[in-house]
């Protein structure tokens, strides 16, 4: 990770915060913008430190799409993972094959890593337990391969192609 | 009654059958893991059908278009955050010792977590007659 200059990290900051504020007030009016804009340069100020690493580098367009692409392709394993968990709710005999299975990643970042745990946590019948550097521990509902590869192949693989980009 | 109202109306509904779903999982499921998979994942996914869906059921009702990205805004911190309420919960069960159902196949982590303490068990040992012969010395 190189250093980043505190100009880049401020504007990231700003913008984002900025993006924010017009979405929750909903309005274009000049007064709430203007007043929006000087909030967000004092409190970009004040946590940029905490709030980017990267700063205007996440905003590169190979990053931004990636981004894109992994929204829908989300949103569509999130479903899918509900629909599979409301199968085994209303299945009488309740099909569950539950264990704690360990997975490695191949992401080195912080915020990758936060990034890919959520993700884990809210597709198929995975919650993150714990992570201990490159290794995940995941409480699985419906264990299918109690090995370190295989569930790494199933679990933690059609992510990081995405996040690998993104993040790394 | 608007096209807006109508999809509105469905998300709503879509996200109502996911709570109860949830719920209904809180009372079949075995243990408190378990219980935990189906509480996040249809309740996140609840709460985002309930929440955007009421955005966009105002814009067919009312008219305005002002609720609609301060409920995206919302979707969006709940999706960030929800995990990370779930993940503590989990793994505060199982620090304090919250035992997995007797159908439960595998557990890797008391693997792992067996196997590091008895490393630093064997460091500990392999130091100690370091130690000794500093202080013989």
């Amino acid at each position: 990770m190189g250093e980043t200059s505190k100009i880049s990290r401020y504007l990231y900051t700003v913008l984002i915060l900025f993006i924010i504020w017009l979405f929750l007030t909903g309005s274009l009016d000049p007064q709430e913008v203007t007043i929006g804009a000087i909030f967000a340069l004092i409190v970009g100020a004040l946590t940029d430190e905490v709030f980017t690493e990267r700063g205007l580098g996440n905003l590169n367009p190979k990053r931004v799409l990636y981004f894109t692409a992994y929204i829908p392709y989300f949103l569509w394993a999130m479903i899918m993972a509900n629909l599979d968990v409301a199968y085994r709710v209303l299945h009488p005999k309740r099909p569950i094959n539950p264990g704690i299975v360990e997975c490695r990643t191949v992401l080195t970042n912080n915020v990758g890593k936060l990034a890919l745990a959520n993700s884990i946590t809210l597709t198929p019948g995975t919650i993150t337990l714990d992570v201990k550097g490159d290794r995940y521990f995941i409480h699985w509902i419906d264990v299918k391969d109690k090995s370190v590869e295989g569930a790494s192949e199933n679990i933690t693989k059609p992510f990081e192609k995405f996040l690998k980009v993104i993040f790394e | 009654m608007s096209i807006a109202s109508i999809i509105g109306q469905a998300l709503v509904l879509f996200g109502t059958f996911f709570y109860v779903l949830s719920s209904l999982g809180l009372i079949r499921m075995p243990d408190v893991y378990n219980r935990m998979q189906t509480a996040t994942k249809s309740a996140t996914l609840g709460s985002l059908g309930v929440i955007i869906g009421v955005g966009i059921w105002a814009i067919g009702e009312v008219g305005s278009y002002s609720w609609i990205p301060k409920t995206l805004i919302v979707a969006v911190f709940l999706l960030l955050t929800n995990p990370i309420a779930a993940h503590a919960l989990i793994r505060a069960a199982y620090k304090s010792g919250v035992p997995l159902w007797e159908g439960s196949i595998v557990d890797r982590y008391k693997e792992a977590e067996s196997s590091l303490e008895r490393v630093e068990e064997i460091k500990e040992k392999l130091e100690e007659p370091s130690r000794g012969v500093e202080i013989n010395e």
